[in-house]
């Protein structure tokens, strides 16, 4: 419980210190919102039954778009990394696109799919996708080769290899990029939404700059970081409870250790 | 004879340079035999056996077992390997019964098996464990119970209780003697441990490096219960010493 600690510690210095800002700045209401005016804000928007609509749209299509990334980065991967041949010709198409920011494609996106849940979702899948695909690919190529001496030793079969040994054998790494993948998914989520929906966080982001109303942009800005966090603390836990099988421990910020 | 290796050469690139590691190997093993391989590390043992197990190719000579070439590793010789090569994932059992999936045998079939290996080798209570959970000691018995769980006719290990304490290897040691010949399992079994393979051997092959060749092949004359302490054993002990650190011209012929 000491976690517990540290993290009331933190947030009381955090609000003391905006409470002081606001008080020492003079500022407008409007523009600077006080800590206790977003709280407000907070708490009417819980009350009111669009946030829960705007979660859950965010929601659908985040889960949409990341788990997609998962199967397909994870199935891809293990393909390039398990035919290293194919990926050597594969592998500089990626390194071109990987850099590019998911947004570049959204004025693309949404002139091929329109509005809706779309544009946000296959943003989520574009930032989560790359990561897992080269981690993945990258993880079949270090996996020891001991593994695959036994396998072939035991007389099992190359395409059952791939699902009974190297991914398995790889997936510690695997699951460390989809750990940190969830994290840029959730980040590019806003952005998704910001300019390809009419409903969700991100919109509720624009509209509130539409109404000029500071107080319930910032409390969206801090529903966003709160559900971004649970999220975290949920694949943590997964990580860890999965890992624990192969002796290996979930480290902060998604790094695994061998204890 | 069940092994057959005949004028065996084997060259490793290595930093552009050509390595010969294995020169005109001759060798001949029969059917329950338990051979080491003994020499200093770099002489070529790992890739003597790793030829004879199907997972090297050969640049000279040939090796057959029951008369076939040996092509391809099968499950009809399993190596052990010193750092175990146990799959962390999976459960005890389900190690285990690795090697049975490859076979058409129902589920609770390959269970049974498998439990069956895991209780000879005295780990019934681990079933459930991961790899992790246990010491070296016990994961190498896993590794021993799955190769045992296919019934193989060889096993080859190489340095298997190289990473073991000095008192949990002695306790392998005795294990393996006596699972071996119960089982009529033939061995060979690679080691750069003078007593170990003293203990162990029916016959001693020493290698030397650079090329590695085989210098001398010794009959180990011994009860199959071994005492480390009697003066057959140190006898024996001292003449694989000495040849290891003699000149080339005086080793001509031991009686043992
Ligand atoms: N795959 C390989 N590529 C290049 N050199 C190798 C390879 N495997 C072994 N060697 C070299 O061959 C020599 C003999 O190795 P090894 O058979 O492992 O010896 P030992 O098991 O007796 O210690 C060593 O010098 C080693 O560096
Ligand atoms: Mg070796």
């Amino acid at each position: 419980m000491k976690t517990l600690k540290h993290i009331v510690v933190s947030l009381l210095i955090f609000i003391g210190l905006w409470q002081l800002i606001y008080l020492i700045g003079g500022f407008q209401e409007a523009l600077f919102p006080a800590p206790f005016s977003v709280g407000k804000a907070i708490v009417t928007m819980f009350l009111h039954k669009d946030v829960y609509q705007d979660i859950g749209a965010s929601m659908y299509r985040f889960v949409i778009g990341y788990l997609l990334a998962v199967a397909s980065g994870i199935l891809l991967g293990l393909l390039l990394g398990w035919f290293p041949r194919v990926f050597n010709y594969v592998n500089p198409i990626i390194q071109v696109l990987r850099p590019i920011s998911p947004i570049a494609w959204l004025p693309f996106i949404v002139l091929w799919f329109g509005i809706g849940d779309i544009p946000a979702i296959v943003i989520i899948f574009i930032a989560a996708f790359y990561p897992i695909l080269l981690t993945t690919a990258a993880s079949v190529g270090n996996i020891d080769p001991i593994y695959l001496k036994v396998a072939k030793n035991f007389g099992i079969r190359r395409h059952r290899v791939l699902f009974t040994i190297v991914f398995p054998a790889a997936f510690p790494q695997i699951m460390n990029s989809i750990h940190i993948a969830l994290g840029s998914a959730w980040v590019f989520l806003v952005a998704g939404e910001m300019t390809g929906a009419q409903s969700g966080l991100g919109f509720r982001i624009i509209d509130a700059r539409n109404n000029l109303r500071m107080d319930h942009l910032l409390a969206t800005i801090v529903i966003i970081g709160i559900i971004g966090l649970l999220l975290d603390s949920l694949i943590k836990v997964i990580e860890k409870k999965i890992l624990s099988n192969w002796g290996k421990e979930a480290k902060e910020g998604g790094k695994y250790n061998a204890n | 004879m069940q092994i057959e290796i005949r004028d065996v050469s084997k060259t490793f690139q290595q930093k552009g340079e050509q390595l010969q590691v294995l020169d005109k190997i001759s060798l001949e093993i029969e059917k329950g035999e338990f051979v080491c391989l003994l020499g200093p590390s770099g002489c070529g043992k790992s890739t003597l056996l790793n030829s004879i197990a199907g997972f090297e190719r050969l640049d000279q000579g040939y090796i057959k077992i029951d008369q076939e070439l040996v092509t391809a590793p099968t499950s009809k010789y399993v190596t052990i390997f010193q750092n175990y090569g146990l799959l962390p994932w999976r459960s005890v059992l389900r190690n285990v019964e690795l090697g049975l999936e490859a076979t058409k045998l129902p589920k609770n079939e390959r269970e049974a098996i498998a439990k069956k290996y895991i209780h000879l080798v005295g780990l019934s209570k681990f079933e459930k464990s991961h790899p992790h959970q246990l010491s070296g000691g016990m994961q190498q018995r896993v590794a021993i119970a799955r190769a045992l769980a296919v019934n193989p006719d060889i096993l080859f290990m190489d340095e298997p209780f190289g990473a073991l304490d000095a008192i949990t290897r002695i306790k392998m040691q005795k294990d393996i003697l006596e699972i071996t010949k119960s089982h009529k399992k033939t061995t060979l079994f690679v080691t750069h441990d003078i007593e170990e393979a003293v203990y162990l051997a029916d016959r001693i092959v020493i290698m030397t490096p650079n090329p590695g060749k085989i210098k001398e092949i010794i009959p180990v004359k011994l009860p199959t219960s071994r005492d480390r302490t009697s003066d057959d054993f140190i006898r024996v002990r001292d003449r694989v010493f000495e040849i290891l650190n003699m000149k080339e011209t005086t080793i001509l012929e031991y009686e043992l």
